[in-house]
């Protein structure tokens, strides 16, 4: 059995683009579930309009760069568009709107009217080349070791990791500032807030729709790095992978998403990649290879039990912020 | 029991402002310079008539305290004059401006500013925090200008020095980088109170402020809220503990079934047979 290869793959993905990604998503998603308390259970419908947007303006025609814009606004207006209505509704009522909201985008994207535009079960594909032609960066392969990545990985990795300082910068300012200091207090009690003169549902609004910006620039990068949209890359684990890497990391928390995130796709890769050998190797015999993403979901449940367990602030946490409740 | 009314504290005056000097004893009369003037506010629930008053005028500068038996519609006006509560009916107005129908957020900006009867201090932000979050018209809570920390930081450093300025008035100051949620009951009140000042209200409005506090503290509060009116800021509380209400208050308005049954001095409430039959109950005629 060879440990050395699982290792490796788990390497590449902890700092490659999936992790790089996801991070984004786990910035969007802990501006609104971590510091406004926003239960966002459709995040993966922010990620999905992201990719779909940039995908569809270059199919028809756009550069990529009027994508990434059209993308980035289309979340923005999905957010209003849940946000208006649900943000007034108590908390529950949000999560029942996105977790709903995100299936029937997927649906509509995939069904038949829309495939003309959507390409529907097939998506759109190659519609990243003039990311790829812009690439500063010399044909070849980098790394060290076995960790190794061609010039093409190099560059969108490079990009989206950019991408997720940028984010992280720009949730330490707004940690740092009045207005994360009200996002703080409408988390732990609105009346507070709003007897204090916050306008509660404005920035509730303002976090729903900045966070969804930031996960529809995850599709994008997610989208660019696969060169292709489609449906079924948007299924609904992708939110709860995202609440796993927000809750790993620690909710509220700055850096909790790029950590959270390493930590998340290092140890599912490496767990992937172990039974995936121990299978080749003929240790375990009652599964087969295609069971292989099952496994994966199951293995997100129990690592968010574990975590529940051992550490429920998360990484970067407070615990005892967790006993301050009377 | 320290919940004798005491006399005020040494730096406070002690005599109280004379805004309601001749002003008679009796439901909805009018005041020489009222600051909330309340008309025809009704409110139901499920049929169930809240409040029903005619006609509230509550006096500038003052002490005004809301007393009633349970269910009277303490709660319920207090909900509905700080828009925590929609009303079904009426008008009110405050420093002669119409508030029916502004939001809470927007009626804390104008200078009305409460606390609740379960404190609402924020237990997992510090004592500080919790007090710069009470200040009106910060330019850092705007999101784009709460990226360049240049545009705020001076303010934020002035609202700090209040901040601390007030925490040392209220005994607080020691607990400034403590949670919130590590804070007694009583201190607990006290940062409610402090933070609510932090917003430079014309009008505080109090719900319970000595429901769940310790007996030593009572004193301690009750100082701190005749120096409000010291201040200059118009005070209105309801309050279950008829010491403290008489103690303290300069004009009580008493509520039984949402709807005005007397108003008056302390004096005058003390006797006054509406009252009395509203507490203990109707008597066989």
């Amino acid at each position: 059995m060879d440990l050395g290869q699982a290792l490796t793959d788990a390497i590449r993905s902890a700092v490659g683009l999936p992790a790089a990604a996801f991070a984004i998503a786990a910035i969007g998603l802990n501006v609104q579930f971590g510091y406004a308390g926003l239960l966002n259970f459709g995040h993966v419908g922010f990620l999905m309009v992201g990719g779909y947007g940039a995908a569809i303006t270059v199919d028809r025609g756009g550069p990529l760069w009027l994508g990434v814009v059209v993308g980035i606004l289309a979340a923005v207006l999905l957010g209003l568009l849940l946000g208006l209505p649900a943000l007034r509704l108590r908390a529950d009522y949000l999560a029942i709107v996105t977790i709903s909201a995100a299936e029937i985008i997927r649906l509509v994207i995939r069904s038949r009217p829309l495939h003309s535009l959507t390409k529907s079960v097939f998506g759109i594909r190659g519609f990243a080349d003039s990311f790829y032609d812009v690439n500063p960066i010399p044909r070849g392969r980098y790394g060290v070791g076995d960790v190794v990545f061609s010039e093409r990985t190099l560059w969108v990795m490079t990009v989206a990791w950019l991408l997720v300082g940028v984010g992280t910068l720009l949730v330490l300012l707004l940690a740092r500032s009045p207005w994360g200091r009200v996002l703080r207090a409408i988390r732990e009690d609105e009346d507070a807030a709003r007897s204090l003169g916050k306008n509660a549902f404005s920035y509730k609004l303002q976090s729903f729709v900045i966070g969804g910006a930031l996960g529809a620039l995850a599709g994008i990068m997610f989208s660019i790095d696969r060169q292709a949209v489609r449906p079924e890359f948007f299924f609904t684990g992708v939110t709860f992978y995202t609440f796993t890497i927000v809750i790993l990391g620690g909710p509220g928390r700055v850096f909790s998403p790029v950590v959270g995130s390493m930590i998340f796709w290092f140890i599912i890769s490496f767990t992937d990649g172990l039974i995936r050998e121990a299978l080749q190797a003929g240790h375990i015999d009652f599964i087969e290879t295609t069971d292989l993403a099952a496994i994966r979901f199951a293995l997100v449940g129990v690592l968010l039990m574990v975590l529940i367990l051992v550490r429920p602030q998360g990484i970067f946490g407070k615990r005892e912020e967790l006993f301050l409740g009377d | 029991m320290a919940t004798e009314p005491g006399a005020p504290g040494p730096s406070l005056s002690a005599a109280a402002p004379s805004g309601v000097d001749g002003v008679e004893a009796r439901p909805g009369v009018p005041k020489p310079d009222p600051v909330l003037v309340v008309d025809g506010l009704r409110k139901t629930f499920d049929g169930i008539t809240a409040v029903d008053v005619d006609h509230l005028e509550i006096p500038r500068g003052l002490i005004t305290a809301l007393i009633g038996p349970n269910g009277a519609g303490k709660t319920t006006l207090f909900n509905l004059l700080t828009g925590f509560e929609q009303l079904d009916a009426g008008t009110w107005s405050f420093d002669g401006r119409r508030l029916d129908g502004h939001a809470a957020h927007q009626i804390a900006r104008l200078g009305m500013v409460r606390t609740f009867q379960l404190t609402k201090a924020l237990r997992k932000m510090s004592v500080m925090d919790n007090m710069k979050l009470g200040a009106i018209g910060q330019r850092g809570e705007n999101f784009f200008a709460a990226l360049l920390p240049f545009l705020w930081s001076a303010q934020e450093q002035v609202i700090a020095d209040r901040a601390l300025a007030l925490l040392e008035r209220f005994n607080l100051h020691h607990m400034q980088d403590q949670y919130g949620g590590s804070l007694s009951g009583g201190q607990r009140k006290l940062l409610e109170m402090a933070r609510a000042l932090m917003a430079e209200p014309a009008l505080v409005m109090l719900d319970e402020p000595m429901a769940g506090v310790n007996p030593a503290l009572v004193e301690s509060l009750l100082d701190h809220v005749r120096g409000l009116r010291a201040q200059g800021m118009s005070v209105v509380f309801v309050e279950h503990n008829m010491d403290v209400v008489m103690g303290i208050s300069d004009w009580i308005v008493c509520l039984a079934g949402g709807r005005v049954i007397a108003e008056g001095t302390p004096e005058s409430i003390a006797d006054n047979e509406a009252v009395i039959d509203a507490y203990l109950g109707t008597r066989e005629s």
